[in-house]
């Protein structure tokens, strides 16, 4: 009764009490206490297998918790399915999104709706919601031939549409652009101000300092900490997540003056696949002991970039890429690698890595011919479990042993395997894409030292990446890729974030000012 | 409450070695309840089915002359499922391995030597793996499915089989009987082992599941095979072309037939009309039956035997029709597609309610 006599605001608009989840052999939620206040912006912050996600998904209904209560506006809050979480005012955005690439926005959205709703009446409700928070985009347009961060205001737009009390935001920037970052800012902040809540999940701590009223930090399932972001500095709210401190990457001089170790001239590639991007005249030098970064937003040719690197597929001419002065554009990853040429590709499970494998057979896969496991074409069983074991002592792999399945391990373990193995085979070229996409902090730091470890040891290091802190903190010289295209190379230290965020983005700006003027295509 | 199907993290071990079993058991209940439905003793059928080649002695010839050709068919497909490129076409690759050890048997009918049998057997490898490369091709070069492509080619080799022995084969002294001469000293293998009574296509078998198992196991060429079927991508980035274990899949597999055809031929000493046995298609059950490990091939070869044996002997005894073995050894493939469902997801009773503890 006392709690209805208090003010309204002062009744937080979802509370958690004592919430506990488990499941089989790991606790994921611990006696986890949350509440966000209306028109809150709260973070919800913690490494990855922290216990972020299982417990939004409990709010989302989702899952269900073992144990435990939930309020939302004093009342006690069920919420068997999805559908019921919708009609109570709380809406999600996922980190990945489920559209069709071959239907309009409009069709897309419809799709998404729990009630049926003529095509000329949403298209207005969309346009209106679009103009009240700023979003541009032409709802006629197909998926297919959107930007990641086009795509992600759709599904913004898909939960706004419901009026929603409560909006969670599962990282949601982890793919956009900074100007696309500051865009989707405005838009939050302006929701707030409106009175809805948001639940931001991030491990991004500046992003949290920047636009969070209050953060709640998870490690290990258990709340460690709710403070308000604006008095801490990321530093400190990542020793709160991680729990120790963690030691920034050391990089020494920093070299772009050693002999060149690998140069691609000229390379252009068709597109694999009608989703695909074409690689268009690329011509880059890396040199030894440098560590190369290349920036982009991601689907703008990353991945083919990668595969041409790493030989999985082929340059029309011998010539286009050479390692150490050897020709190799038209060799397979075996000859490659035979040569100095190891790559990571951004994927783990099923291309860099196979979950129904042992980790000794992964570490097979891509290290027998360096490391001399394959004589005369017959597996050398315990040279490949000595070396996998190697991996996981050196880059301190929390694994059971060399036969663990690498499904067994978490994504940050699997891709410090992944890395180690590469690194070991002491690469005179090394290609990594998104050396640490959804690796928690610590894992990260590590993967980070160990990148700068090779290049101080005279490798040259290619890293791929969208995550822009990462490439600024690690590299010597960055270019920017884009529909296909890669842009002239800059010193890291004479560059800004706006400059490279216009290269990245420049291209879909573009897009998006003619847009209006498109006719749909459908 | 409901029952839910929940994926497993992995593919349960211990139901990848249960599965099959199980569905041996499930298939015999099935078939005590499907046979006394129709009237006849359901358990006797059963029992003449499935235990009585086992434990009656004078049948074990019976049963290791089926099983060879199986379990010699069986390894050879159990490439192509651990690389995900199935061989439906096996049948007419054992055909026309038949036919190419038959023509070598035809120009070497008046020669004596000891090479001629080796000559055979090779031949009839070379002639399977031939046969098996038309897919290969066909889905290289154009993408056709191997399923679509190597099946169709079970017709076109029965029509070359019925063209060769009753035109340019045909056996000049066999009074117009559409069948090839008989097979003369220097062509055949002894009838048995030493004075074992079992045929000597078994001593085939049992090389062929040790040098299949050496193979899957520890060369790189198996590593291959079975992380492409795992994983395309991956084996790409770890240097294995797609295209060529296409073609060697494809190939070893027609090979496989080939050879386990040339042994039959030998077997039955000539070739006739009656001649293709449907051993290519039910090597497709007793390839995933024995979940394409060697050992496991060469028990479920065994198994599908005792099927076609104890179908005649269920005939007589019980008088169940002549389709009885094939109705058994369809319910097994079944029973075996359906069990995968163990193995990849978990059976769990789910109840609405929520424990809340306040």
């Amino acid at each position: 009764m006392t709690t209805n006599a208090r003010p309204r605001d002062w009744i937080a608009r979802l509370e958690m009490r004592s919430i506990t989840k488990a499941f089989p052999g790991v606790i994921a939620n611990s006696d986890v206490h949350l509440s966000v206040q209306p028109g809150e912006i709260h973070a919800l912050l913690g490494e990855n297998g922290a216990g972020k996600s299982t417990l939004v998904k409990m709010i989302y209904g989702i899952m269900a918790p073992d144990s435990g209560t939930m309020l939302w506006e004093g009342q006690e809050y069920r919420a068997p399915n999805p559908r019921a979480a919708r009609k109570q005012g709380i809406g999600m955005v996922f980190q990945h999104f489920s559209l069709f690439e071959a239907m309009d926005v409009v069709e897309n959205i419809a799709l998404g709706l729990d009630s049926a709703i003529s095509r000329s009446a949403l298209d207005r409700e969309i346009r209106a919601v679009m103009d009240k928070y700023g979003l541009r985009l032409d709802p006629r347009r197909i998926i297919a031939t959107l930007s990641v961060g086009e795509r992600q205001r759709i599904e913004i737009v898909r939960a706004l549409l419901l009026n929603p009390c409560l909006l969670i935001m599962d990282e949601p920037t982890s793919v956009l652009t900074p100007q696309e970052v500051e865009d989707l800012f405005v838009t939050l902040r302006r929701l707030a101000s409106e009175g809805c809540s948001i639940l931001y999940i991030s491990h991004k701590l500046h992003e949290i300092v920047e636009l969070c009223d209050r953060a709640t930090i998870l490690r290990g399932g258990k709340v460690v900490a709710t403070c308000d972001p604006r008095k801490e500095t990321p530093r400190s709210m990542g020793e709160m997540m991680i729990g120790s401190d963690f030691a920034d990457p050391a990089r020494g001089v920093a070299n772009t003056q050693g002999a060149v170790r690998l140069s691609m001239r000229d390379l252009s590639l068709p597109k694999p696949d009608d989703f695909g991007v074409a690689l268009q005249s690329i011509s880059f030098d890396v040199h030894a002991g440098e560590i190369f970064g290349i920036a982009g937003v991601a689907g703008n040719g990353q991945n083919e970039l990668l595969d041409a690197l790493s030989g999985e597929s082929l340059a029309d001419r011998n010539d286009a890429i050479r390692i150490d002065k050897d020709p190799m554009g038209r060799l397979g990853p075996t000859k490659r690698r035979a040569l100095g040429l190891c790559a990571v590709p951004e994927e783990r499970n099923g291309h860099a890595a196979i979950g129904n494998f042992t980790l000794a057979d992964n570490a097979f896969l891509s290290a027998r011919t360096r490391m001399g496991l394959d004589p005369n074409g017959i597996i050398d069983r315990s040279g490949a479990e000595a070396y996998a074991q190697a991996v996981i002592k050196r880059f301190s792999v929390k694994a059971l042993g060399p036969r663990a399945l690498a499904g067994s391990l978490s994504g940050g373990n699997l891709q410090k395997f992944i890395m180690g193995r590469e690194i070991l085979q002491n690469p005179s070229v090394l290609v990594i894409c998104q050396p640490t996409w959804g690796v928690d902090a610590g894992s990260a730091a590590a993967i980070h030292q160990a990148i700068i470890d090779l290049a101080n040891a005279g490798s040259a290091v290619i890293v791929i990446s969208q995550d822009l802190d990462e490439l600024l903190r690690l590299c010597d010289r960055l270019s920017v890729i884009n529909g296909g295209k890669l842009s002239a190379s800059r010193v890291v230290n004479e560059v800004s974030v706006e400059e490279l965020g216009l290269l990245m983005g420049g291209h879909h700006d573009q897009t998006i000012a003619s847009g209006g003027t498109h006719a749909p295509r459908a | 409450m409901r029952l839910v199907l929940e994926k497993r993290l992995e593919q349960s071990q211990l139901m990848l070695i249960m599965t099959p079993i199980l569905s041996v058991i499930g298939v015999m209940i099935i078939g005590v309840i499907l046979f006394d439905a129709l009237g006849f003793d359901g358990f006797d059928a059963v029992w003449q089915l499935f235990i009585t080649p086992v434990i009656d002695s004078y049948k074990w010839r019976d049963v290791a002359t089926k099983a060879a050709p199986l379990i010699l068919i069986g390894l050879g497909l159990s490439i192509g499922n651990r690389a995900k490129i199935w061989n439906i076409g096996a049948e007419g690759q054992y055909i026309v391995g038949a036919l190419s050890a038959a023509g070598i048997s035809v120009l070497t009918q008046d020669l004596t030597g000891f090479w001629i049998i080796p000559l055979m057997l090779l031949g009839g490898m070379v002639g399977g793996a031939v046969y098996a490369a038309v897919p290969a091709g066909l889905k290289t070069r154009y993408g056709v499915s191997e399923v679509l492509s190597s099946l169709m080619l079970v017709y076109v080799s029965l029509q070359l089989l019925s063209y060769l022995i009753t035109g340019p084969w045909k056996d000049p002294n066999g009074m117009n009987f559409p069948q090839t001469a008989q097979l003369t000293e220097a062509q055949l293998l002894p009838r048995e082992l030493g004075d074992s009574g079992l045929p000597p296509g078994l001593l085939f078998a049992l090389v062929a599941m040790i040098i299949f198992a050496v193979i899957v196991d520890r060369t790189v060429f198996g590593f291959s095979i079975r992380t492409i079927g795992e994983a395309p991508q991956a084996a790409r980035f770890g240097g294995f072309k797609s295209n060529q274990i296409v073609w060697s899949a494809l190939m070893i597999s027609g090979a496989m037939a080939g050879l386990a055809g040339t042994l039959e031929v030998m077997q039955l000493t000539r070739l006739n009309l009656g001649f293709p046995s449907g051993y290519g298609f039910t090597a497709i059950i007793v390839s995933l039956l024995g979940r394409s490990n060697p050992i496991g091939v060469f028990i479920a070869g065994i198994v599908l035997a005792v099927t076609y044996v104890g179908g005649q002997v269920a005939q007589t005894v019980v008088h169940v029709p002549n389709a009885t073995a094939g109705l058994f050894q369809a319910l097994i493939l079944f029973a075996i597609l359906a069990s995968d469902l163990i193995v990849r997801y978990k059976i769990k009773i789910k109840t609405n309610r929520l424990q809340v503890q306040s």
